[in-house]
């Protein structure tokens, strides 16, 4: 085995490899419940792919045969049904791990100095991520999947001047069609996942080279070494530990997932849609519309944003710059301190006040604008419009309002002093 | 942290907690009495389905030979659920073209296969006991669940025919009140005036079936419906329940070995 493994080395810088990665990789020993997320995500890629794969083998991209292949897949085909389920829940999965992982980098200042690359290379993941699961959301070709990308498809056929053919060159066609559902098919299973495995590999190399951040923000690799060990005082290897460790987080992530997959896949109406167990109608418009909950907090934005100058456009953008904003975060925060934990009540605030805003849009993406009723007549100025818009407005000015006062509410917070060594 | 932590997390559960409710909150909906354990109410389900749904409707997806799930061998299948014509290997399919579907109710009549995951089972236990006798339809029929629906009452030989139940109250919270007191299908409406009425059925020509009777019959066919719609669906709440064990078991082990490992570590 030994010589096996000498072999290889002299041709293969195989354990060189395993060791920078992750064999010997030194990781701050304080990690909490908040790191788990990053090695969830990584399994659920993995899951993702592997289920993917054997869905392919049973899928037809075809507008006549993909909604018959797909119950074909939950009858027909041996543990088709798991299949399908497992890669459905594991959709959405994806990005409850992903925007918990994105909320720890936002908590303990993770995106800051030296890992600004780090940072990139995740919002990168996020935004390849979106196009994946919207590209994989048109397959099983239900009414959800039909209206549901005519709806962003029309977003980008709303930028002026060239919108109109923009839309064109995207569908293939003046509808959505056949000829759409075989090029997003290409993109979902070829196309974005390999740009997806590219950007991972990206960010973990990245992590590795300027070591992992943790709950106190202290760097470890200015720590004068351990004499015993040759380690940063507070470092430990990842494997065996978080090997271990994360073993445990796998488990019981499981558990959670499975929960789901076996008792409600559909997560009431959530994870998988009633609308989508109808076949695509292009000539039927379902009566309400609304985007798989990932996507509904920039779609609330979307809709709460209002038409100018004739144009429905604003609202893209106000959408695509929501979403390309966390890739400056690194620049726009200017706090003496990167962990939550030593951070003063300003920014402690602006983070829940985020916090909130994302999870209130997300609701209102879901239901329809009238679901507060309206404000009554007599009300100034706002008299007659939806509440649930005005909320949406609100809501949006904060998101906003989080990124574009950080300069001044980090540099401005009464921070505690950042210690030197970790806390267990 | 721990709080901040616990915090967010009741907020995003709140979020998803949130039921898609999607308009129609004044029709309320009787639940379905249906029991996905019970086969002789399923076998009872796949008869009423093929006797009176599958002359219109299809279940393409659905294959005959798949009806083993609910205890019935191929040949009981082949003898009595089917036409001597079709094979035990065959989709459930309709000969009539949809076009003349079309023709002949305003629109097709949708394959049933999975309709149960569309509208969820009180939704057509109540549609098929939301029917009334209304003159100004084509059918002359009309339905609570769903107004002006093209389908006519095809189960009337059995239930006999219904009439529309039309009571007025002065405000919106004396017919809610109303409606939650009479148990059961009813949709409150909004009046010319401000006024507002509770709609419900009742029965006033008795048919082949008693009330019970028939509540049964449809019982029976939503819960087969329910079954057609997920076959897997209890294969797949068993599976959990063992996943779920074997995961528990492992847990422990984990666990177990992740102390032992970070024992070292202070």
């Amino acid at each position: 085995m030994e010589k096996l493994l000498n072999w290889i080395d002299a041709r293969f810088p195989l354990t060189a490899l395993w060791e920078s990665q992750w064999g010997k990789y030194v990781a701050p020993k304080n990690f909490n419940f908040w790191y788990y997320f990053g090695s969830l995500a990584a399994f659920v890629l993995v899951l993702q792919i592997v289920t993917g794969i054997f869905l392919t083998m049973n899928y037809k991209p075809d507008a006549a045969k993909a909604f018959e292949s797909v119950e074909y897949i939950m009858r027909d085909v041996q543990w088709g049904w798991l299949i399908r389920y497992m890669h459905s829940t594991g959709a959405s999965m994806f990005f409850v791990v992903v925007y918990l992982h994105m909320f720890r980098g936002l908590m303990y200042g993770s995106y800051r100095k030296p890992r600004e690359l780090t940072w990139i290379f995740g919002c990168l993941i996020y935004l390849a991520l979106m196009a994946e699961a919207f590209f994989g959301y048109l397959l099983p070709w239900g009414q959800m999947s039909y209206w549901g990308a005519q709806v962003i498809v029309n977003l980008f056929s709303a930028v002026p001047v060239i919108g109109e053919d923009l839309g064109v060159w995207i569908r293939g066609d003046y509808t959505i069609s056949d000829i759409t559902l075989n090029r997003f098919f290409a993109f979902h299973v070829v196309a974005v996942p390999l740009v997806l495995l590219g950007l991972v590999a990206a960010h973990l190399a990245a992590l590795h080279e300027t070591g992992s951040n943790n709950p106190d923000g202290v760097e470890i690799k200015k720590q004068p070494k351990d004499p015993a060990t040759g380690l940063p005082l507070d470092g430990i290897y990842s494997h065996p530990y978080y090997t271990v460790k994360d073993l445990v987080g796998v488990i019981v992530f499981l558990a959670v997932f499975s929960v789901v997959m076996f008792f409600v896949p559909d997560m009431g109406g959530y994870f998988l849609e009633a609308n989508n167990f109808i076949p695509a109608d292009p000539l039927k418009t379902p009566e309400h519309i609304a985007p798989v909950w990932y996507f509904t907090p920039y779609y609330a934005m979307l809709r709460a944003v209002p038409s100018f100058m004739d144009s429905q456009f604003w609202g893209v953008l106000v959408m695509g710059i929501a979403v390309l904003i966390f890739f400056f975060l690194p620049w726009l925060d200017r706090g003496a301190v990167k962990s939550i934990r030593y951070r003063g009540n300003l920014y402690k605030a602006w983070l829940a006040a985020f916090v909130v805003a994302f999870l209130i849009l997300g609701y209102l993406g879901v239901v329809p604008v009238t679901v507060w009723g309206q404000f009554s007549e007599k009300m100034p100025i706002l008299g007659t419009a939806d509440k649930a818009t005005v909320v949406a407005r609100v809501l949006t000015v904060v998101y906003f309002l989080f990124f574009l006062l950080m300069p001044w509410y980090t540099a401005r917070d009464r921070t505690k002093p950042q210690p030197d060594r970790v806390t267990m | 942290m721990k709080r901040l932590a616990l915090i967010s997390m009741m907020l995003l559960a709140s979020v998803c907690g949130g039921a898609l409710a999607s308009g129609g909150a004044d029709l309320r909906l009787a639940p379905a009495p249906v029991n996905r354990l019970d086969d002789e109410s399923l076998q009872r389900g796949a008869r009423n389905f093929v006797n009176y749904c599958l002359n219109c409707h299809s279940a393409k997806y659905m294959r005959y030979n798949r009806l083993t799930d609910l205890g019935l061998d191929l040949s009981m299948i082949q003898d009595n659920l089917m036409f001597a014509t079709e094979k035990i290997g065959n989709t459930m399919s309709v000969a009539m073209a949809p076009a003349d579907g079309k023709a002949w109710f305003g629109a097709t009549p949708p394959d049933l296969t999975v309709e149960a995951r569309v509208r969820g089972r009180d939704w057509i236990y109540n549609y098929l006991l939301g029917f009334y006798r209304d003159a100004a339809t084509p059918s002359g029929w009309n339905n609570v669940v769903f107004p002006n629906v093209g389908m006519p009452h095809v189960l009337w030989e059995l239930s006999g025919s219904n009439k529309l139940v039309e009571v007025e109250f002065e405000d919106y919270e004396k017919a809610t009140a109303a409606a939650i007191a009479a148990k059961g299908l009813s949709q409150v409406e909004a009046l010319p005036g401000g006024k507002y009425a509770v709609l419900t059925v009742a029965n006033d020509t008795p048919g082949l079936m008693n009330r019970v009777q028939y509540e049964t019959f449809v019982a029976d066919l939503v819960n087969y419906l329910d079954y057609m719609a997920e076959p897997s669906r209890n294969k797949r709440i068993n599976l959990g329940l063992l996943v779920l064990l074997y995961l528990g078991v492992l847990f422990v082990f984990a666990y177990m070995l992740k102390r032992t490992v970070w024992k070292d570590v202070h």
